[in-house]
């Protein structure tokens, strides 16, 4: 089960993976990224396209920054926060690397915050999504999105919108709970009702029972966040179900229609409308480039999460940039506060308060372009931060 | 009062669908006493196979369920003739160690040829939706699934009680040694029972798809339902998973849409005060081997 992958993606071919490890007359030279990802189990999908997305930035940008050659070490923990553990501690005790980046799922984030603390190397999280994650370690900085910036947009924007009777089915576990709080506390403030509240099993073969209760309650919408690869059997059953036809509106956080499937889910995804950080039809050149390029590498469409990873590793680039190749890691934390750039997703900065991202939300509705599902955003909330903090 | 008729509807499709995919358990674990944990392997092959005979070739989806059976149940022959048979009489121990090896082997192999998110399979739009029947509705999959696996079980049955092949193989179960005395070629016997049983799981599979969701981890996810279904009904005979199955169905629909928040507990309760009632199964034979 322990799958020890040492990638070396130089664009060289030369320096042979294996080699790396027992050359440290070099060391100085390199400076390293421990990359934990879930690459097997059920967020296998996640590590993907995080991996994926990397692989193409170093091919894009070159392996060398600041007169650094930048090597990656991949580690599968297979989301057991356990196993991020003890990755993270090889990586930090024996690779003696400069970043810990990576994490599929919130546990996994959490299980590597004080060893980032202990060891002050930044802690890069390009996935998991609950809001504590940063207040863990004051090395954390995160790339991919907090759960509450997407589920009080789509609360604001469903009770502005007509939607005044809300049903919510979320996955029982921290980001889905995080999503159903999020939401219902702007959507009740605003004038909104919750008549029905269920919370499915994280291992949920069968979402029948739970879509009867739902269509029995006749809401306007039913609020749905579960883990993404659940989205598509959630779909389609809800379809099945005929609640489409008894009018009743699917809208969530982005999640539930991820590009990675949103394809395969078939015509009854259509008019689902979410609110999320990126979707492949951001009309934006600079995404333009950047779907056309993952394609042709990867003969798939980038979802949320390679748009993360493509950003954490921009970050990366751009902190050692600053520091002039400083790999001190209080001088590198420091120097990704208050980074601000272009992303395929839009513009994004880093909150130099809480080493969290700032970025638009976009409200999107499935629709069908050229014969392929996609969301398309209609509508846009400018440098939203994470409003799920604790400490304010 | 359409509620209630509209969840028994759902309960009994979901239990029908958990019988397929168990029974080639029970038939292996009740019949030949081999620990079978990579039951789900077999199911999962059937349903990859479904899904790209039907996404890909473009067949049509009631052609790609009877290939699902056919190539599982090859498979489950290949490897009973090769692997399986050297360790009928082993330790139960050994055979487990072998067979989650073999379920852990199957996950990587189809994550890596097929990837590891989630697949559907293209149904065709008569299966789709749902339709009233003096108000409960009726979902066409499921009905699909009701009659599908209805009739397997008479089937089933029939063969099992009544057929020349049926009696060789309960005689070759109660006593090995004596069957082939009297003529009977038991390996082969259990050969073809263990291939039927694992095409009996491809079909499931491939049945499952729309309703369980289909990925590479699909074996390990489902084996503990397959198991509960095994040990619930007694492994002696198909009566006793067939009405497990539909027990546990029915009364997981229930306790989801009735109290959501006990819902997941529901069918371990149920399980637990079973087998305290009944430790050997509801069917289960006392004085079982």
């Amino acid at each position: 089960m322990f799958e020890r992958k040492q990638l070396s993606w130089a664009a060289a071919v030369a320096a042979v993976a294996g080699l790396v490890a027992v050359a440290p007359a070099r060391a100085e030279d390199t400076v390293k990224v421990g990359l934990i990802l879930p690459m097997t189990g059920g967020q296998a999908s996640t590590g993907k396209q995080i991996e994926n997305a990397i692989k193409l930035y170093m091919q894009q940008k070159g392996d060398t920054v600041a007169g650094k050659k930048i090597e990656i070490i991949l580690k599968d923990d297979a989301a057991i926060p356990d196993k991020t553990k003890t990755a993270a501690q090889e990586l930090i005790v024996n690779d003696k690397v400069n970043f810990i980046a990576g994490f599929g799922v919130t546990p996994a984030a959490l299980a590597a915050a004080p060893l980032a603390t202990q060891a002050k190397i930044p802690e890069v999280v390009m996935a998991a999504g609950t809001s504590i994650i940063t207040e863990r370690s004051p090395y954390i900085v995160r790339t991919s999105f907090t759960l509450a910036q997407s589920s009080t947009i789509i609360g604001d924007w469903a009770v502005k919108n007509g939607i005044k009777k809300v049903a919510t089915l979320t996955s029982d576990y921290a980001p889905g709970n995080d999503a159903l709080n999020f939401f219902k506390q702007n959507f009740t403030a605003g004038g909104g009702e919750v008549v029905e509240e269920v919370k499915t099993p994280l291992a949920n073969p069968d979402f029948a029972p739970f879509l009867q209760r739902m269509k029995d309650a006749k809401p306007d919408a039913i609020f749905v966040f579960v883990p993404a690869g659940q989205g598509g059997n959630f779909m389609k059953q809800y379809a099945e179900r005929g609640l489409d036809k008894a009018g009743i509106k699917v809208i969530g956080p982005g999640d539930v229609t991820d590009d990675d499937l949103l394809n395969n889910m078939g015509d009854a995804v259509l008019g689902t409308v979410t609110a999320h950080l990126y979707s492949a039809a951001h009309p934006s050149a600079m995404n333009k480039d950047f779907v056309a390029a993952y394609k042709k590498a990867f003969g798939t469409r980038p979802g949320f999460m390679a748009v993360s990873g493509y950003d954490g590793i921009h970050l990366i680039y751009e902190a050692l940039k600053k520091t002039g190749g400083d790999t001190d890691g209080t001088k590198l934390i420091e120097a990704m506060k208050g980074q601000k750039w272009e992303s395929p997703r839009g513009p994004i900065s880093i909150d130099p308060e809480t080493r969290d991202i700032v970025q638009n939300i976009y409200i999107r509705k499935v629709e069908k372009v050229d014969g392929e599902l996609y969301n398309v955003e209609f509508a846009t909330f400018e440098a939203v931060k994470d409003l799920g903090k604790t400490k304010k | 009062m359409t509620a209630i008729l509209t969840n028994l509807f759902d309960g009994v499709a979901y239990g029908m669908l958990l019988f397929v995919l168990a029974c080639g358990l029970a038939v292996t674990l009740g019949l030949m006493n081999f620990v079978n944990l990579a039951h789900g392997a077999f199911a999962m092959t059937g349903g990859y196979v479904c899904m790209v005979l039907v996404n890909r070739m473009g067949w049509p989806f009631f052609a790609a369920l009877p290939l699902a059976f056919v190539s599982s149940a090859a498979i489950g022959i290949a490897l009973e003739r090769t692997l399986y048979r050297h360790l009928y009489s082993r330790s139960h121990l050994d055979q487990v160690l072998f067979t989650i090896g073999l379920t852990f082997m199957s996950v990587a192999a189809v994550d890596y040829i097929q990837g590891s998110s989630r697949v559907f399979i293209d149904l065709p739009a008569a299966l789709q939706g749902q339709f009233d029947l003096f108000g409960v509705g009726i979902g066409r999959y499921r009905l699909m699934i009701i009659v599908i696996c209805g009739l397997l079980t008479i089937a089933l049955q029939m063969v099992l009680a009544k057929t020349r092949f049926g009696s060789r193989l309960r005689a070759a179960v109660d006593d090995p040694r004596a069957a082939s005395g009297l003529g009977i070629n038991v390996p082969q016997l259990f050969a073809f029972t263990f291939a039927f049983g694992c095409g009996l799981a491809g079909l499931g599979g491939a049945l499952s798809a729309e309703i369980l969701g289909l990925d590479p981890y699909f074996p390990l996810k489902f084996m503990i339902y397959f198991l509960i279904v095994v040990t619930v009904g007694g492994s002696s005979s198909i009566t006793g998973p067939f009405l497990a199955s539909l027990l546990l169905g029915i009364g997981d629909v229930a306790g989801k849409y009735y109290v959501p928040k006990m819902g997941p507990f529901v069918i371990y309760t149920m399980m637990i005060v079973i087998l305290i009632w009944r430790p050997n199964g509801l069917f289960g034979r006392t004085a079982a081997r």
